[in-house]
C-alpha cells in the first residue's frame, strides 16, 4: 500500500506554503488524487481524515462532489469520530438538489433513536441544516418523540429542528403545535429560546395558531418579567442584562400576538413600560432589548402615553454617538413613518443631519426616511437638503435620490416655476441617473406653463451653453429652444437676468449638439427637429438651417437621415406648408393607461373610457408632424373591437376636425341564466358602418364550480351575415372568476329585423350541458 | 445564512439556503470586498450585495484584529442582538482554543464548525450560554478521544509494544528432535 496519508494539519500547512495559485492547485490536485484513491480502496480507518481534508479543500473552492458517498459511509459507521466528520460533510456537500441526500434519511433515523445525546444532536443539526421536504416528512415523528426526551440538550435541538421542518412542510405544524404549551414551562433557556422561535413560526404561518397562542400571553409576560427583575446572574447575562436574546425573542412574539388585539395588548402594557424604563442602555445588549420594546409598543394597540414614550426613546437614540444605534433608530423610524407620521416629523432635523454622514449605510437609511418625510409644508427646505446631498452622495444612491426628489417635487411643488427649477437642477447635477420619463415630464410641464415659456427657455439655453454632455438636459433644452426660440431672442424676461442672444449663437449651439460625439442618437433627433422649427421662428433667412439639414440627408443614422430628408422635402416642395406644420405644439395630455390587447380582455364590455392615444411626447412620434398630415392617426391606435361606450371620445393630437360624435348607447341584455352561469349581450353600432352590429357576448360564473369546455355558437336569419370571432377562453373559473367574452359581427345590409339563436355547450358540476334558445327582446336599435 | 471569515481569502462559509457552488464562491468574494472597504468608525451593518438574497438580507460584521466575522441575516433577527451573538461566539472560541488566534481557526476549521453548530442551527440561534456550549464541546471531544482517533492509534500501539517486558527467551529450545531457533526480537522492543 501505502504512503501514509497526510494529516489535516499537514495538508493545510502545505497549502499555505504554496507561493502561487498554480502551486496551490498542484498540491491540492495531488492530494485529491490520493483521497480519491483512498475512497476507492474503501479504507475505513482513514476515511474520516480523508474527508476532513476534502472538506477543507472544498472550503477553498475546489470541487469535492466525489466525497458525497463517503459522507454516507461515515455517517453509517458506529464511531463518533466518523459520524462527526460525516455529518459535517453532509451539511457542506449535500443539499436538496443532490440526489444522494435522501440516502442519509435512514442513518439519521437510526441515530435519532439510539440514546447517545451527542449523536442525536449531530443528526438533528444535520436535519435542520439540509433536510429536504421528503426527509422532514419521513422523520417528523422521530423528532416529535425527542421533544419529550429527558435530556435538555436534545430537546432544545429538537425544537429548532421542528421549526425547520415546519418551514419545509407546513402541514407538520399540526404535529408540533400541541407540545408547545408544555415546553413553555421549561426552565432551560435554550429550550425556551427554541420554543419561542417555534411558536413565532407557527403564528406567522397560520391565523388559527395565532388565536390559539394568544392564551399564552400572560405566561410570556411572566417569563419576561422574571428575566427583567432578577438580579445579576452570571449564567445568561450579557453585560449586565439577563439573557437579552431570550428577552428580544419574547418581545418579538408579544408583538405578533398583540397586533390588532386589544386584550393581549392590555396585558402587555405594564410590562412594556417596565422594560422600557428599567433597561440599562449603556451597553449594546440593553439597547437591543430597548429597541425591540419600542418596536413592539408601536406595533400593538398600546396606551397613547406609552407610544409617546417609545417615539421619544427613538429620538434619543438618533442623537446617540454610536453609529449602530443610529442606524437601527433610522430603520425603526422608517417602519413607523406611515402609521405615526407626525411623531416622526418631529425628528426631521436630526434625520437630515444623518444625510451628511460619511457612512454609506447610514446615509442610505437617512435618504429613504427623508424622502418619506417630505410633505407640502417642508418641501422647499427638504428639497434643498436633498439637492445638496445629491451633489455629494455616492453613485449607487444617486439614482434613488434623483428620482426621489423628482417624485417629491411632482407631488408637492408649491409653484410651477419652482418645479421647473428643481427639475432643472436635478438634471444638471445628476442628469445621467434620472429615469427616462423625466424628459417627457419636464417638456410637458413647460408646455403647460405658458407664462413661464420665456423663463424656461432662457434658463435652459444658459444651462445648455455651459454643458452639452448631460443627455436629458440637452434633450429638453433642444426641444424648448425649438419651440420657443422666438421668445429667447426677443428681448428681456423679468425673471432672469437679461440675456442677449443672437440668432447665430442659437444655431451654432444646436449645431454643436448635433455634431458632438457625446450626443446620443435621440438627442440628435431632438436637435435636428429644433433646428427645423427655428426656421420658422427666426426672422433671418434659413439658409444655414437648410445647409445643415441637407448634410444630414446622408447621415448614417437611419432615423436622422429620414428626418433630414423629410425636412429637406419640406423646404423644397412644401415650403408653403412649412409654417403651419412647424407651429407651436398644443398642450399634450399626460399619457394615462394605454389600452392594449391584454387590458381589453379583462375589461371588455365594461370599458368606461378608452384611453388616450399614446401621448408621451417622445421625439420620434410627436415631432413627426408630417405623419399626421396623412390623416388618420388611426395607425397609432390598436384597432378596437369595441368602440367607446358613451362618454369616452377619442382625443386626437391635433383635434382633427371631423372626429365622430360618440354613438348612442344600446342597453345590455341578459339572455341566459342557469345555476350561476349567466350570459350577457352588449351591442354597439359603429357610426361609420350603418349595416354593422357588434355584439359582445360575456359569460360569467358565480357558482361554486368551474365551467369548462364552454362553447357558444350563434345563428341568424339568411339575409344576415354573421362572423364569430374567437372567444377569449373556454373555462369560467368559479366564484366570479374571469369571464369569457366573444365578439359577434353581424352585417345587416337590408335592415331586416334581427333574430338571434344561441347554442351553448359546456361542462358544469360534472355534467355536460347543452342549451339552445332564441334571444328575445332584442332592442330595436340593433337593426334599425 | 451566515458566514465568517478572515482577512485573507480563506473563509469558512456555512450556508442554510442551497446555492450552487460557483454562486457560493462569488458571494464569499463579494462579501469580502464589501466588508474590507469599511472604515473602522462606521456602523457594523451593510446592506447585502446583489447576490445575497436581495434587500431583505443584511450583513452584520465585527472586526477583531485581522479577522472579520460576518453574519448574513434576514429581517427576523435583531441587528444589535446579532452583534452580541458574534461576541458570544468569539468568546466561546476563545475558551475552547485557549486564547484563540487566526491560525487556530485555520488549522482546526472542523472544530470551529462543531462549535458553531452548538450556537446556531438551521439558521436560527440555538444556545447563547457560553458555559453550556463549552461543556458540550468538551463532552464531544472526550467521546472522540475515547474512541482513539486515528492519529492516536499507532502511537499507542508502539508504546504498548515498548512496554512489553519480554522475559529472557532461551536462544535454543531443544525438544527432542525438534530444533527451534528462536529469532532475536530485541530490535523490535
Amino acid at each position: 500500500m501505502v504512503v501514509p496519508s497526510l494529516k489535516l494539519q499537514d495538508l493545510i500547512e502545505e497549502i499555505r506554503g504554496a507561493k502561487t495559485q498554480a502551486q496551490e492547485r498542484e498540491v491540492i490536485q495531488k492530494e485529491c488524487a490520493h483521497i480519491r484513491a483512498s475512497f476507492r480502496d474503501g479504507d475505513p480507518l482513514h476515511r474520516h481524515r480523508q474527508l476532513a481534508k476534502l472538506l477543507y479543500v472544498h472550503m477553498l473552492g475546489y470541487p469535492a462532489h466525489f466525497g458525497q458517498m463517503e459522507c454516507l459511509k461515515l455517517i453509517a459507521s458506529p464511531r463518533f469520530t466518523d459520524k462527526r466528520v460525516g455529518y459535517l460533510g453532509a451539511m457542506l456537500l449535500l443539499d436538496e438538489r443532490q440526489d444522494a441526500h435522501l440516502l442519509i434519511t435512514n442513518s439519521i433515523k437510526n441515530d435519532l433513536s439510539q440514546g447517545i445525546q451527542a449523536v442525536q444532536g449531530l443528526a438533528l443539526c444535520t436535519l435542520s441544516t439540509m433536510g429536504s421536504a421528503e426527509m422532514c416528512r419521513d422523520l417528523a415523528t422521530e423528532v416529535e418523540k425527542l421533544l419529550l426526551q429527558p435530556s435538555s440538550y436534545v430537546r432544545k435541538k429538537a425544537v429548532l429542528t421542528a421549526v425547520h421542518m415546519i418551514r419545509k412542510v407546513p402541514e407538520l405544524s399540526n404535529i408540533f403545535l400541541p407540545p408547545c404549551a408544555q415546553l413553555l414551562h421549561e426552565r432551560h433557556h435554550g429550550i425556551l429560546l427554541g420554543t419561542i422561535t417555534l411558536i413565532t413560526e407557527l403564528c406567522e404561518r397560520s391565523p388559527a395558531a395565532l388565536k390559539h397562542f394568544r392564551k399564552v400571553v400572560p405566561q410570556l409576560v411572566k417569563i419576561l418579567r422574571t428575566l427583567v427583575t432578577t438580579g445579576y446572574s452570571t449564567e445568561h447575562s450579557i453585560s449586565g442584562v439577563s439573557d437579552p436574546f431570550l428577552q428580544v425573542r419574547i418581545l418579538r412574539l408579544l408583538r405578533i400576538l398583540g397586533r390588532n388585539h386589544e386584550e393581549s395588548s392590555e396585558t402587555m402594557n405594564d410590562l412594556l413600560a417596565q422594560v422600557a424604563t428599567n433597561t440599562d442602555t449603556s451597553r449594546n445588549a440593553g439597547s437591543a432589548v430597548l429597541f425591540e420594546t419600542v418596536l413592539t409598543i408601536m406595533d400593538i394597540r398600546s396606551a397613547p402615553g406609552l407610544r409617546v414614550l417609545a417615539v421619544n426613546i427613538l429620538g434619543r437614540f438618533l442623537l446617540n454617538n454610536d453609529k449602530n444605534i443610529r442606524y437601527v433608530a433610522l430603520t425603526s423610524l422608517l417602519r413607523m413613518v406611515q402609521s405615526d407620521h407626525s411623531a416622526v416629523q418631529r425628528h426631521r432635523p436630526t434625520v437630515v443631519e444623518c444625510l451628511r454622514e460619511p457612512d454609506a449605510s447610514l446615509s442610505r437609511r437617512a435618504l429613504e426616511l427623508s424622502l418619506a418625510l417630505v410633505n407640502s409644508s417642508n418641501v422647499r427646505a427638504m428639497t434643498q437638503e436633498l439637492q445638496s446631498f445629491l451633489e455629494s452622495c455616492p453613485p449607487d444612491l444617486r439614482a434613488d435620490c434623483a428620482s426621489g426628489i423628482l417624485l417629491a417635487a411632482e407631488r408637492f411643488a408649491p409653484t410651477k416655476r419652482w418645479h421647473i427649477d428643481t427639475i432643472l437642477r436635478v438634471l444638471t447635477t445628476a442628469g445621467i441617473y434620472v429615469r427616462d420619463d423625466a424628459v417627457a415630464n419636464l417638456t410637458q410641464l413647460i408646455g403647460g406653463a405658458q407664462e413661464l415659456h420665456a423663463y424656461s427657455v432662457r434658463r435652459l439655453y444658459s444651462a445648455l451653453a455651459e454643458d452639452i454632455s448631460q443627455q436629458p438636459l440637452v434633450q429638453v433644452a433642444a426641444w424648448c429652444i425649438g419651440e420657443y426660440g422666438d421668445l429667447l431672442l426677443e428681448g428681456s424676461c423679468e425673471e432672469t437676468e437679461p440675456l442677449q442672444v443672437e440668432e447665430e449663437e442659437v444655431l451654432a449651439l444646436l449645431e454643436k449638439v448635433l455634431q458632438s460625439h457625446m450626443s446620443q442618437p435621440a438627442t440628435r433627433g431632438y436637435a435636428l427637429t429644433a433646428l427645423m422649427k427655428l426656421s420658422t421662428r427666426l426672422r433671418g433667412d434659413s439658409n444655414r438651417i437648410r445647409q445643415v439639414v441637407s448634410i444630414y440627408g446622408s447621415c448614417l443614422d437611419v432615423e436622422l437621415q429620414q428626418r433630414a430628408v423629410e425636412d429637406n422635402t419640406l423646404f423644397q416642395k412644401y415650403d408653403h406648408m412649412r409654417a403651419a406644420i412647424l407651429e407651436k405644439m398644443p398642450l399634450v395630455e399626460r399619457g394615462r393607461s394605454q389600452v392594449d390587447g391584454e387590458a381589453k380582455e379583462s375589461k371588455e364590455a365594461q370599458l368606461s373610457e378608452t384611453a388616450l392615444v399614446s401621448t408621451e411626447p417622445q421625439a420620434s412620434k410627436l415631432l413627426d408632424l408630417l405623419d399626421l398630415l396623412d390623416g388618420t392617426s388611426g395607425d397609432a391606435q390598436p384597432p378596437p373591437p369595441l368602440d367607446p361606450s358613451p362618454g369616452g371620445a377619442l382625443v386626437h393630437l391635433l383635434n382633427l376636425p371631423g372626429a365622430p360624435p360618440p354613438p348612442p348607447s344600446i342597453p345590455n341584455l341578459r339572455v341566459f341564466e342557469r345555476e350561476g352561469l349567466q350570459l350577457h349581450l352588449s351591442f354597439v353600432r359603429p357610426p361609420g358602418t350603418p349595416a354593422l352590429l357588434l355584439i359582445m357576448v360575456t359569460a360569467t360564473n358565480t357558482s361554486g364550480a368551474d365551467v369548462t369546455h364552454f362553447i357558444c355558437q350563434a345563428a341568424v336569419p339568411k339575409s344576415f351575415q354573421l362572423q364569430l370571432q374567437a372567444p377569449s377562453g373556454d373555462t369560467l373559473p368559479a366564484q366570479g372568476g374571469l369571464p369569457v367574452t366573444q365578439l359577434l359581427r353581424i352585417l345587416n345590409p337590408n335592415k331586416a329585423p334581427l333574430r338571434l339563436k344561441l347554442r351553448l355547450t359546456y361542462n358544469h358540476f360534472g355534467q355536460s350541458v347543452q342549451e339552445i334558445f332564441e334571444v328575445n327582446n332584442l332592442p330595436v336599435e340593433t337593426w334599425q | 445564512m451566515e458566514c465568517s471569515f478572515s482577512a485573507s481569502p480563506l473563509s469558512h462559509f456555512i450556508h442554510f439556503i442551497p446555492q450552487p457552488e460557483e454562486i457560493q464562491q462569488q458571494i464569499v468574494r463579494e462579501t469580502f470586498h464589501l466588508v474590507l472597504k469599511r472604515d473602522d468608525n462606521i456602523c457594523n451593518f451593510l446592506e447585502g450585495g446583489s447576490l445575497i438574497g436581495g434587500s431583505d438580507y443584511k450583513l452584520i460584521y465585527r472586526h477583531y484584529a485581522t479577522l472579520y466575522f460576518v453574519f448574513c441575516v434576514d429581517s427576523s433577527e435583531s441587528e444589535l442582538g446579532i452583534l452580541d451573538l458574534i461576541q458570544v461566539f468569539v468568546e466561546t472560541l476563545d475558551k475552547c482554543f485557549e486564547n484563540v488566534c487566526e491560525l487556530d481557526l485555520i488549522f482546526h476549521m472542523d472544530k470551529v464548525h462543531y462549535i458553531l453548530q452548538e450556537v446556531v442551527m438551521g439558521g436560527m440561534v440555538l444556545e447563547t450560554n457560553m458555559n453550556e456550549i463549552v461543556a458540550q464541546i468538551e463532552a464531544q471531544n472526550r467521546l472522540e478521544k475515547s474512541e482513539g482517533g486515528l492519529s492516536a492509534a499507532p502511537a499507542r500501539a508502539v508504546s504498548a509494544v515498548k512496554n512489553i517486558n519480554l522475559p529472557e527467551i532461551p536462544r535454543n529450545i531443544n525438544i527432542g528432535d525438534l530444533n527451534i531457533k528462536v529469532p532475536n526480537l530485541s530490535q523490535f522492543v
